[in-house]
């Protein structure tokens, strides 16, 4: 079986490097397969998240030369038999050790978010839904909750407004309850004043990176961003609302 | 000199250990009840096991086929399970599953509707009918996800990335239990007037397996060691269609849903060999011809199911069958092909994450090629004894749900009915622990040199001088487990078994975990190794015991099903010098109402949800 070296960042809050490993790697691996095999030869106390192994659980989130990737989905042929594999912890997050960072930050996003508030049933107990209706929720609902778009998008990474945007994660959440079919919560100022929705400028990147491959700004952020819009900029839906109520 | 005066703790009325499907359901229910409840996990909220199930949840809500009710769903477990399971369960199981399916909805789950607008469902194997609610092939996550959401605005207080090491006890009474913090590996105690464990299976004793790292056994190994009793152990579940190919995926599951809707398993030779495995149970039952079996497909109601769609222990065995016989597919497993038999389309739509997965990790397109599986282990049908209505275990205070609780499957689980066991049975535990609390409502006392005990043999490992590497005990144990303790098993083979496994267990005694305790892998894996020797010890054993062949444990030197067999359950406990007894229980008389249920015939049942 070939050698396979891979950088790997160890430390934690107070700082770290870069060690190298080698090991020897059977056929069709993934990064996340390459750091274990280092953790049991080498590295027993070298720190990284994972659960599923199949890209379904959203836990092994990391920096793969640079891009933001799940360890267990990303293939180590994908790369050049001689290009060393350079793995780090996400960026956006604060480190705890080695691989792991603190994402509590983005739990407590969630909690902000009003629950689902259903309509009354049928008449008979049943709710109904049309499939058309249900699969533009269920794309959002698709996430695995991997963070690598609130990792990427440049609003939380580089500029820090954690207290005004809950980032691209959290606005397909709020999509997803604005166009769940039952739901009869009013989400639109929540959405303008408390979470920042004006702070997307569509620059896509957390679509580039999400896993699932959720569009997230083309399906879920656009059309927030135009309630929005719709609500507090447009006349003609202002008096509309006020004379017929309703979302 | 350690003082337990200065190490954290955490009270609440009740704690919830785990936060799969199981515990979070549990908790959800605590809350409502108004009880001030804490749950504890050991990876972050929504990652735990429950997240990758795939193919659905069984309830008999009947939105694909009216003829579809509870007694019939109940008739299906219990023929599933051999006749091995808990009466009652069974039928609690069958007639709640329902409600707890359209509760979900209710919290915002968003599963796929039929023409009319309803909840729609699937087939799926041992299921006479379309009954599996879902999402996609992503049905753990619209669980997990639904039931996060909702406990977030209960009011829980969620402990993530702790692990619990053991349990407190105050006399006979569960008082609490210490953890450690992942992060920093500092210790907590938590105390509760009552805990209820939810922490699922424990497949990471085997080389093979479909489950995460988090699945070492730990619940039933702790309520083991408190006094709890384990029962049916022997039947472990193989799930046949794991993915052979690339080696480092091996074991991954590829969904039942596959079959369900509409996959085949060919040999080599391109046979559809599930054809000669049709056991007589479920000949009247069964299509015989591949015309009649495309019927089924194309939507005929009055026609019988293809064998592909068999219970998993019937599907897992054939497969190693044709393999020994030579007519395995070119990596050692069998051809499992839907490509041939639905639109690429469909099979995008319906089975989104398998063509991923198979796309991604095996450069496979599912909807051109056959896909090449072979069993791997998947889910343990016995746990933790559990009384049927409360949850309680034989220990006071302590109750136990889902996978790690026993009772439900006998001999084998039928796919998508453990999901619907986590919201059943989970519910259920919280609503026997605040009875419990009810009638206990003081907070029982820590008994600091219990607390000292397990802080010590847990910081021994990092601070021996030397010791033997955890990793590669760990290893050692899955390839005996995979060896001795598999699917075909044999008097000597389980013997050697025990005979390794106590072996391993007495150098694990001695493991060494460098490094500090932040977020320490090889010390967390070190931790781990009490439980899975415990689980392993009990499986080989009690198959060991169990001699004939029945659902998830098959016996080469004693084949079929024995009549005396049927009427016993196998338990394990810790006798006083501390070694593990395993006994047979008698399950006593048939419950009459029910016993008809599930003896009766389809036309019997059809129709009737009286
Ligand atoms: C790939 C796959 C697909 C599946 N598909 C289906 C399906 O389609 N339908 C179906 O019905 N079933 C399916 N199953 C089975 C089903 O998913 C599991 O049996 C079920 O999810 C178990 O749920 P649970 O709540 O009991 O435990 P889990 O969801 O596994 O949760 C266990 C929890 O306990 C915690 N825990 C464990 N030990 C400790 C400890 N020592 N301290 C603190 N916390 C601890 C863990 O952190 C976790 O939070 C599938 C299983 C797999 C692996
Ligand atoms: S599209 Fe919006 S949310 Fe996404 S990365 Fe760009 S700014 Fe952030
Ligand atoms: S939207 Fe995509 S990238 Fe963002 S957390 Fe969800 S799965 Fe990950
Ligand atoms: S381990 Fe679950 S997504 Fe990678």
């Amino acid at each position: 079986m070939p050698n396979r070296t891979i950088r790997v960042w160890r430390g934690n809050q107070e700082g770290g490097k870069f060690e190298e490993y080698t090991v020897e790697v059977g056929e069709g691996v993934v990064v996340l397969d390459v750091i274990h095999l280092a953790q049991a030869e080498h590295a027993n106390d070298l720190a990284v998240r994972w659960n599923c192994k199949a890209g379904k659980c959203g836990s092994c989130s990391m920096e793969i030369n640079g891009k933001p990737k799940l360890g267990c989905m990303t293939r180590v042929s994908d790369y050049g038999p001689d290009e060393v594999i350079t793995v780090q912890p996400m960026k956006t997050f604060p480190v705890i050790k080695d691989l792991v960072t603190d994402v509590s930050w983005n739990y407590r996003q969630n909690e902000r978010i009003k629950p689902f508030t259903p309509r009354p049933r049928d008449a008979d107990g049943q709710w109904r839904m049309t499939t058309e209706d249900v699969e533009r929720v269920q794309e959002f609902r698709k996430c695995i909750e991997c963070f690598l778009c609130q990792n990427t998008c440049h609003v939380l990474r580089d500029h820090d407004k954690r207290d005004q945007f809950v980032g691209p994660r959290f606005m397909i959440r709020l999509a997803q309850l604005d166009m769940h079919p039952l739901d009869v919560e009013d989400r639109i100022p929540a959405a303008k004043e408390e979470y920042g929705t004006g702070y997307c400028n569509i620059t896509r990147c957390c679509t580039e990176v999400c896993p699932e491959h959720i569009n997230i700004t083309d399906n879920g952020i656009i059309p927030m961003k135009e309630r929005v819009v719709d609500r507090y900029y447009d006349p003609i839906a202002m008096i509309a609302r006020k004379l017929f109520g309703g979302k | 000199m350690l003082d337990i005066n200065e190490i954290q703790t955490i009270t609440h009325d009740v704690i919830v250990v785990g936060a799969g499907g199981a515990g979070l359901r549990a908790a959800i229910e605590c809350s409502r009840q108004g009880l001030d409840c804490g749950v504890v996990c050991k990876s972050l909220l929504g990652k735990a096991h429950t997240v990758m199930a795939e193919g659905g949840a069984a309830a008999a809500l009947g939105n694909v086929d009216s003829r579809d009710n509870w007694k019939i769903h109940f008739r299906d477990t219990m023929r599933g399970g051999k006749f091995l399971n808990q009466w009652r369960m069974a039928e609690l199981h069958a007639k709640q599953a329902p409600d707890r399916i359209r509760e979900l909805e209710e919290w915002g789950a968003v599963f796929d509707r039929t023409k009319d607008g309803l909840i729609a469902q699937r087939n799926f194997g041992g299921h006479r009918y379309p009954r599996l609610a879902h999402t996609g092939d992503r049905t753990g996550l619209e669980l997990i996800r639904t039931l996060q959401d909702k406990g977030v605005h209960s009011g829980l207080s969620v402990h993530m990335e702790c692990t619990v090491l053991d349990l407190l006890k105050d006399g006979d009474r569960i008082a609490g239990m210490v953890g450690y913090w992942r992060e920093t590996g500092r210790f907590v105690i938590f105390r509760a007037k009552a805990i209820i464990f939810a922490t699922g299976g424990g497949g990471k004793g085997w080389r093979i397996t479909s489950n995460s790292w988090e699945y070492t056994g730990d619940g039933q190994g702790m309520a083991y060691r408190a006094g709890a009793e384990l029962m049916d152990m022997e039947f472990c579940q193989f799930h046949p269609t794991g993915m052979v190919w690339p080696p480092s995926v091996r074991g991954i599951l590829v969904t039942e849903g596959v079959r369900g809707e509409g996959g085949i398993l060919k040999n080599s030779e391109g046979k559809r060999f599930m054809y000669n495995y049709i056991p007589d149970r479920f000949k009247a039952e069964t299509a015989d011809t591949e015309e009649e079996a495309a019927r089924w497909l194309a939507g005929d109601k009055n026609a019988r199911r293809p064998p592909e769609l068999l219970t998993r222990d019937v599907v897992a065995r054939a497969i190693v069958q044709e393999v020994k016989a030579g007519r395995g597919s070119t990596n050692g497993g069998a051809y499992l092909d839907i490509g041939s038999q639905r639109p690429a389309e469909y099979i995008k739509k319906k089975l989104p994450s398998m063509y991923h997965q198979f796309k991604e990790l095996a450069e496979v397109d599912i909807t051109k090629e056959p896909m090449q599986v072979g069993p791997t282990f998947h889910y343990m049908m016995g746990g933790i004894r559990v009384d049927a209505d409360s949850q309680m275990t034989k220990v006071p205070g302590l109750f136990a749900c889902g996978e790690c609780a026993a009772g439900l499957h006998g001999a084998n689980r039928l796919g998508g009915n453990s999901l619907s066991d986590l919201l059943v049975f989970g519910r259920l535990a919280g609503v026997g622990a605040k009875e419990f609390i009810d009638a206990n409502s003081d907070l029982p006392a820590v008994d600091h040199e219990q607390a000292k005990r397990i802080i010590r043999s847990a910081t021994d490992i990092l601070n021996r001088e030397d010791g033997e590497n955890p990793y590669v005990i760990h290893e050692a144990l899955r390839d005996v487990n995979q060896d001795c303790v598999g699917i075909y098993r044999t008097a000597e083979g389980l013997a050697e078994g025990v005979e390794k496994q106590r072996e391993l267990a007495a150098r694990a005694k001695n493991v060494k975990a460098y490094g500090t305790s932040q977020y320490n892998a090889g010390w967390h894996e070190a931790l781990d190794l009490p439980n899975l020797f415990c689980i392993s010890e009990a499986i080989a054993r009690s198959a060991l015991m169990r001699e004939e062949s029945r659902g998830g444990h098959t016996r080469v030197d004693f084949e079929g099903e024995r009549a005396e067999w049927s009427k016993v359950n196998i338990i394990c406990y810790q006798g006083d010098n501390g070694e593990m007894i395993v006994e047979k229980v008698e399950r006593g008389p048939e419950p009459e109402h029910l016993s008809k249920i599930a003896r009766a015939t389809l036309e019997e049942l059809e129709g009737s949800n009286a």
